[in-house]
């Protein structure tokens, strides 16, 4: 039985320069702030950082084993608080904790804490999923 | 130019039909470390009912995203692409996208919200499959900046 306050799923995943890349090319969104420093530094940023939507997209993935099944998603919503600045050497680790929030007639709420280092990077990540 | 607050309720035309690939949905799921095996493997996910791979939840970008350039492709918009910054996103889905699939969106703006300088615009990508079926609606609230 699921419970509130269960935690389904964790991971980290390591980010660099390459996953962004390969990210732009498997999204089709080539803004340079996501793989050029020269660009990124002319606009007034950190560095190169990591596409919100990556974040977003490999953060709701940590639960999909747990699911069994993707269809399970009924929705999922963020909002992005912190950007991740990708390192050119050493790149970013982000830490994935998926834990049930509330459950109700229509399935359980997981929350998505998606940490890099202290940084909270999304914050409100909820997926509402339908228990099998 | 200020966001043009005249952009909510505007009817856009369907994007034109994004044909879901096989490999395309592979290559998504590598990108965002999906590595399960219904994003990969047909079989695994013929074993849970589909017709093909499963793309991740978050796939439903690629076709809002072509709904987004609509947006930005309007001459009255007032949105320009390095003012804004991406604030929130929600999904809400009647299913898993899966390759094979004939998708279009259609945007909507449903809101458009100024403090101070900035605009807080929230739209929608509905999007539906060859059969008119609704598949998923993408919402974006993008944050777009003041004049520098």
């Amino acid at each position: 039985m699921t419970a509130v306050g269960d935690v389904v799923a964790e991971r980290s995943i390591h980010l660099s320069r390459a996953s962004l890349v390969r990210y732009a090319g498997a999204s089709g969104d080539f803004n340079p702030i996501h793989y050029s420093d020269h660009v990124a530094g002319a606009v007034g940023l950190p560095g190169v950082l990591a596409h919100g939507m990556l974040t977003m997209g490999l953060a709701v993935e940590t639960i999909v084993p747990w699911l069994g099944d993707a269809g399970r998603i009924l929705e999922y919503g963020v909002r992005f608080k912190n950007p991740v600045v990708v390192d050119p050497e050493s790149g970013a680790e982000l830490r994935i904790v998926a834990k049930v929030g509330a459950i109700d007639d229509r399935g359980a709420r997981v929350d998505l804490t998606v940490t890099h280092g202290e940084t909270t990077v999304l914050v409100k990540a909820h997926v509402l999923v339908r228990l099998a | 130019m200020p966001v043009n607050p005249e952009l909510v309720g505007r009817a856009f035309p369907p994007t034109a039909p994004y044909l879901v690939g096989r490999e395309k949905v592979r290559e998504f799921a590598r990108a965002v470390f999906a590595d399960d095996p219904q994003h990969l493997d047909p079989n695994a996910a013929r074993a849970l009912g589909y017709a093909d791979v499963v793309a991740p939840p978050t796939f439903a970008m690629i076709v809002q995203d072509q709904t987004l350039q609509q947006l930005l492709a309007e001459p009255d918009s007032g949105i320009e692409l390095a003012r804004v910054l991406h604030a929130e996103q929600r999904f809400s889905y009647s299913r898993p996208i899966v390759a094979g699939d004939e998708l279009t969106g259609v945007l909507s703006v449903t809101g458009i919200r100024t403090i101070g300088g900035n605009a807080m615009v929230t739209s929608e990508a509905e999007i539906r499959d060859a059969a008119g079926a609704h598949v998923v609606t993408a919402t974006s609230v993008l944050l777009v900046g003041e004049e520098g």
